[in-house]
């Protein structure tokens, strides 16, 4: 008999899965800047130190190079860490490690290492992050062979993507966002995993196919209520999984509305949009199909807040760009401005 | 003239600086601020006296929490509150917000969010002086918490290998957040430990403000002459949260008593009392004149246009 599924925001869903995988393997651990204090991540981490003890959930010193490394080191020698970060800007710090190191020692050692370590980090948004606590960095480890990239959108997704990403004996980077960890969904309270490679049609339609990463999943729902209102019917479609990527679910979309947008929490620039639209193109061979992207403005972050509402795509820029892309040479239309009020700039609040 | 006296300078400058806090914490629960804060009430003795013995040409390092800084090395004001209120007239033109001050011309390096990433930038600019044979000083502030990044140790190995004209100066607070050096240093000896690098070390174990100008004078001097770099430890205690403008002793990770001890000593009231209270009310009002005066221009200042979302990406 399957558990009952309540209802859980998401960062209760990141901390069941961690109490989850901590019980059942003693190999893995949590370390991190805060992850012991009374914060805990959002909430994520919160009295996991106290149940698991200190030498299995502890905090580090700023030293996220070293941590890194010794994560690596660790996973090597048969623990499976799960490393947090507050920001995802912080893995700058890492990046030596992680793509030298952790992304290629399975293979440069010929299959006898192995690195199953999970790396959780935070993209923060609002509230003046500005230029060096806001970045969604995902692209570049999608590049690298030899990681593999999580980005759930809700909490469901939250709890299976760890525990499958725990499980997994690779590196795993594991994207939060940080407007996510208040929403709700169903949950389930037994184990269960949400697989690699395997993107969620969230909700159907034949006119455009729209793809969201991470929290843009969220904008482009709201989107898709505005285009209802214009008759546009739009397929919303979340990877969940950035590396590998489930190119058959989207591409089986595409087919079937001959339009694709992708919406991006980051750069376009060689980024996630970039890399699902040449794929898609490619997969659908000479099939003709209408493209294009949103994402971060290319720009860096700024802080005023009046900047800052230009700098990312919100229901309506996504609606709007949408709208001439399905409806090509119609009058311009522009949805009511209040309408892209994003959900942060109405329920968060700083100062952190 | 008593108000030109060295106690009358350190007094004003701290003065300011916690004056201006406390403004920034009013004002917070309005939402004009829409940035992260990182207050140094408390801790204000380090920036003022540091700066206090550095020329206008000399050049300082902050960080995140960098109003104290920003203040001391009299950079303005206004630029300041503009700045935290997303202004254009901001010192980086609303770009930066809280943990982003700067203002090149006052010899304010910009500051960063990624704790560690200003200290080598703070010995590159003392590079650039060495090779232009310039004798102004850089002193690069950071919290006991970025002696942590590797950085720290890399760039303290190469600022005596090349006798770089810098001062390290630690705003050694005890925690990083919520975490405290017990649970992150493997010996408590920082001192020790920096001066195998071969730095010159100064150390103000009670932050007492008047010490903190004389050891950095010392130090400054010293590096002026083609001295080794320094480095100063100044224990100080941070009054408010680690961000935002409250105060946070209920959540439990550390001891009330400790602040109160630390609140007995008040490095502006310890050099307060040295005044007259005729001087200290002639510099609290030039205090309070000079905050009403910035609020109200960050108040009056207008948004930045917003095409300034995608201009200086490039130079
Ligand atoms: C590289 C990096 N890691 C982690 C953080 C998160 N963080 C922000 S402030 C801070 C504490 C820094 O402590 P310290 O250097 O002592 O300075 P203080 O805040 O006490 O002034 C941490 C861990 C960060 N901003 N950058």
């Amino acid at each position: 008999m399957p558990k009952a599924s309540r209802i859980l925001s998401y960062f209760e869903a990141l901390n069941e899965a961690t109490v989850q995988v901590m019980e059942n393997d003693p190999s893995v651990f949590l370390f991190g800047l805060d992850v012991d204090d009374h914060l805990g991540i959002n909430g994520t981490t919160l009295g996991l130190s106290q149940r698991f003890g200190e030498g299995r959930v502890f905090g580090t010193p700023l030293s996220e190079d070293a941590m890194t490394g010794i994560a690596i080191g660790s996973a090597m020698a048969g623990q499976r860490p799960i490393h947090v970060h507050i920001r995802m800007d912080f893995l700058m710090l890492c990046m030596n490690q992680l793509i030298n190191v952790a992304a290629k020692a399975h293979y440069m050692y010929g299959g006898t290492v192995k690195v199953p370590m999970v790396v959780r980090s935070i993209i923060g948004k609002s509230w003046g992050q500005g230029a060096q606590h806001s970045q969604g960095l995902h692209s570049l480890f999608m590049h690298v062979p030899g990681l593999k990239v999580l980005a759930p959108s809700n909490a469901y997704d939250a709890k299976g993507c760890l525990i499958e990403a725990v499980e997994d004996d690779n590196p795993v980077i594991f994207v939060e966002h940080r407007l996510l960890y208040g929403t709700k969904a169903e949950v389930p309270e037994e184990v269960y995993r949400v697989p690699f490679g395997k993107a969620k049609v969230v909700c159907e339609g034949n006119d455009v196919t729209i793809v969201g990463i991470s929290n843009m999943v969220v904008e482009c729902l709201r989107a898709n209520k505005i285009l209802e209102g214009v008759g546009i019917s739009s397929e919303i479609i979340d990877p969940v999984s950035l590396m590998p990527l489930d190119l058959k679910t989207i591409a089986a979309s595409v087919k079937k509305t001959g339009h694709l947008i992708v919406v991006d929490n980051g750069w376009t620039a060689c980024g996630a949009s970039a890399e699902i639209v040449a794929s898609v193109s490619e997969l659908l061979g000479d099939r003709l199909i209408k493209t294009t992207r949103l994402g971060y403005q290319p720009t860096t972050c700024p802080t005023s807040p009046v900047l800052e509402k230009v700098f990312y795509p919100n229901p309506v820029t996504i609606a709007e760009k949408t709208f001439s892309m399905v409806k090509p040479g119609s009058p311009e239309w522009h949805p009511s401005p209040e309408l892209a009020e994003l959900a942060y700039q109405t329920e968060f609040k700083g100062p952190f | 003239m008593e108000e030109t006296s060295l106690a009358a300078r350190l007094y004003r400058s701290q003065k300011l600086i916690r004056r201006a806090e406390e403004e920034i914490a009013r004002i917070y629960p309005t939402d004009k601020i829409k940035s992260p804060v990182h207050l140094s009430i408390g801790q204000e003795a380090a920036a003022a006296g540091v700066c206090e013995a550095l020329q206008p040409e000399d050049i300082v390092s902050i960080t995140y929490r960098g109003h104290a800084g920003y203040i001391a090395k009299g950079a303005p004001l206004k630029k300041m509150f503009a700045e935290l209120f997303g202004k254009s007239l901001g010192c980086a033109a609303g770009k930066g917000g809280s943990m982003h001050l700067v203002s090149m011309q006052d010899g304010v390096l910009g500051a960063s969010a990624v704790v560690g990433t200003t200290i080598p930038v703070a010995a590159g600019v003392a590079l650039a002086l060495k090779q232009r044979q310039e004798k102004r000083v850089v002193v690069c502030f950071l919290g006991d918490g970025a002696t942590e990044e590797g950085v720290f140790c890399e760039t303290i190995n190469f600022a005596v290998l090349k006798r770089l004209p810098i001062l390290f100066v630690c705003e050694n607070n005890g925690f990083a957040i919520h975490s405290p050096l017990s649970k992150r240093w493997s010996t408590l000896d920082l001192l020790s430990r920096v001066k195998t690098f071969g730095l010159s070390c100064h150390d103000v174990p009670d932050g007492n403000p008047f010490v903190v100008y004389q050891e950095a004078a010392k130090a400054v001097m010293d590096i002026r002459r083609g001295g080794v770099p320094g480095f100063l430890n100044v224990a100080v205690y941070r009054w408010k949260q680690h961000v935002g403008p409250g105060e946070d002793f209920h959540v439990g990770y550390r001891d009330q008593a400790e602040y109160k001890r630390w609140v007995k000593r008040d490095p502006i009231e310890l050099v307060g009392k040295t005044l007259s209270e005729k001087t200290r009310n002639v510099i609290d009002n030039e205090v309070e004149e000079k905050i009403a005066a910035a609020i109200k221009f960050a108040e009056d200042a207008p948004w930045p246009n917003q095409l300034e979302t995608f201009s200086q990406v490039y130079a």
